[in-house]
């Protein structure tokens, strides 16, 4: 067949296609249904159809060597096509981000667990160590805090505070926008660096496991242990599994670069990405009640420390039940 | 062929062409986004700076959602593109040519934090150029690809001159090939377009010089229908 022919035989259903996409394109969502369309204009049922008729029409004029701009216009309109097609999901964003709190992020954190086991120790090993070292040599803190920094901490925590953590001038809203700002942070820099072989993982773990450890075992010695502890009993639970949770996405991606198993390094490494993302959706949630808890909770003075360790304790309690018991398939 | 064209096969049995943004477009766009950026928040700075504690923690909000999360709904709900990006006119893809999703779009701008190190996207850069598809690290794991956003075809604008049929069939290739020559050669130097024009002998035969250039001319003329 001539181009000629070709061309006169389907422009108009070319020209229909076209003036669906130009209208869908605009108006996506909802609204598309409602935007006049003329009385020969293509209805949205038959759009699959005459979508699959291009790309024949495109095979064919590349396999007859029809001009250029004849391929080019088909080739437009079938990757036009082929974006909304295969674009369009069906949105049901809402129950699906509340099944997967209430059953899917636990259960993920299940299934990796011997990552997750391997990033708290990571983190937690040191954190603890550090504790303990300090109340016996205090003057190891030298080693790793500048004395500077010290003083600062201490201000933060001084029993005649009103507000426990923070110094005077701080705010509520200003310390819950700053928690959020830092801590997904570092949650979001321990991801990340997975990629270099889990190196940069294991060393953000470690150096905050340090960090952490060394500020309080340096304020349990020196005093402080009440204010100190009252402070961040409450959002200790969230933030800290948050990051060790973090570390484990971080190492599921280094894992899939060390070890790609039976596939090429980017396909495990695409695959381990999927895992690891959805990991970090419940460590984002995790880091903003964090958050929430340390700015409006944390620094208050009204409640004796006692209640403070309990709620602090309580909440350990909940989240480890949360990542341990929610989302098992209910028994017989 | 060198070349930045990647073909995507789709379920219907055709291969779709799309044109890979590389590394220097990308960095513009980047730039762009950059910009836009601190404009915002040197806006909401000024706005907020009165409220006090109150405005330092929304301004914190702000920064932490538009370096993080704004690019990545902006990939997923606003054409596939930030702001930058659309400037540019590039859009963002999976690996198989669809529309990017969350999980993708989140993922490859995390890894962010990675492709920025050791200083200024080098890891992502030297990624980039390692890589056939110009992905970075966020890319790579993602599954994603960065295209241009293909315009409406322009059509070759080809000089006018009596249309002239080629002597022999020719293939898709070749007659882009007559085409590009034909769009190009007012901008080329006379000897360097005779230069070319004498090398496909079965089009010009013996003609060389100027009458080989006005006989592709002519082919190329026929070539974009006219008649």
């Amino acid at each position: 067949m001539r181009q000629a022919v070709f061309e006169d035989r389907y422009g108009a259903d070319w020209a229909k296609f076209e003036a669906w996409l130009d209208r869908h394109e605009h108006q996506r969502r909802r609204r598309a249904h409602d935007a006049p369309a003329g009385e020969d204009a293509l209805a949205d049922t038959d759009v699959p159809q005459s979508y699959r008729r291009i790309c024949q029409h495109l095979a064919l004029a590349r396999d007859r060597q029809y001009s250029p701009e004849l391929v080019d216009r088909l080739n437009q309109l079938a990757l036009r096509g082929h974006h909304l097609l295969y674009g369009a999901r069906p949105r049901r964003g809402v129950a699906r981000a509340i099944e997967f709190f209430l059953a899917g992020f636990p259960r993920l954190v299940r299934e990796e667990r011997a990552l997750v086991l391997a990033s708290a120790c990571l983190f937690f090993g040191p954190l603890i160590l550090l504790i303990t070292v300090l109340q016996f040599v205090p003057d190891f803190i030298y080693y790793l805090l500048e004395p500077g920094n010290l003083a600062e901490v201490q201000e933060m925590y001084d029993p005649s505070n009103a507000r426990l953590g923070r110094r005077a001038a701080d705010d509520n809203v200003a310390m819950f926008g700053f928690y959020i700002w830092n801590n997904v942070k570092i949650g979001f820099q321990t991801f990340a660096t997975g990629l270099a072989f889990g190196l940069g993982t294991v060393f953000y773990l470690v150096f905050n496991g340090v960090f952490i450890g060394a500020i309080a075992g340096y304020l349990t010695q020196s005093g402080y242990a009440t204010p100190f502890w009252s402070f961040v009993s409450g959002h200790s639970a969230m933030e800290l599994m948050a990051i060790a949770i973090s570390g484990a996405a971080g190492l599921r991606l280094g894992g899939a670069v060390l070890a790609p198993g039976l596939v090429s390094r980017k396909a495990a490494l695409v695959a381990a990405a999927r895992p690891a993302v959805r990991l970090m959706y419940g460590t984002g949630a995790m880091f903003l009640v964090a958050a929430f808890i340390e700015a409006f909770w944390s620094p208050l003075t009204f409640f004796a420390p006692l209640t403070k360790y309990l709620v602090g304790a309580l909440l350990w309690g909940v989240v480890l039940g949360y990542l341990i018991f929610f989302g098992r398939p209910r028994g017989p | 062929m060198l070349d930045t064209a990647r073909r995507i096969a789709t379920p219907e049995g055709i291969e779709l062409a799309l044109r890979l943004a590389g590394p220097v477009p990308r960095a513009l766009a980047w730039v762009l986004d950059m910009l836009l950026r601190l404009a915002i928040l040197l806006v909401l700075s000024m706005a907020l700076g009165a409220l006090g504690g109150f405005g330092v923690g929304v301004f914190l909000l702000a920064w932490f959602f538009l370096e993080w999360l704004f690019p990545a709904w902006c990939e997923v709900n606003w054409g596939g593109a930030t702001p930058g990006k659309k400037a540019f006119k590039l859009l963002v893809l999976h690996d198989d040519g669809t529309p990017v999703r969350w999980p993708a779009a989140l993922a490859r701008n995390l890894l962010r934090a990675i492709d920025f190190l050791p200083l200024f996207y080098g890891f992502g850069l030297a990624a980039m150029l390692m890589s056939r598809d110009f992905k970075r690290l966020g890319d790579l794991a993602a599954g994603t690809i960065v295209a241009y956003r293909e315009a409406k075809p322009r059509g070759f604008q080809v000089p006018q001159a009596a249309p002239l049929p080629p002597p022999i069939p020719l293939t898709l290739a070749e007659q882009r090939a007559i085409l590009d020559f034909a769009e190009r050669a007012p901008g080329l130097t006379a000897e360097r377009a005779e230069e070319l024009a004498s090398i496909p002998h079965a089009l010009v035969g013996r003609l060389d010089g100027r009458a080989a250039t006005e006989r592709l001319i002519r082919i190329a003329n026929f070539l974009v229908g006219r008649r």
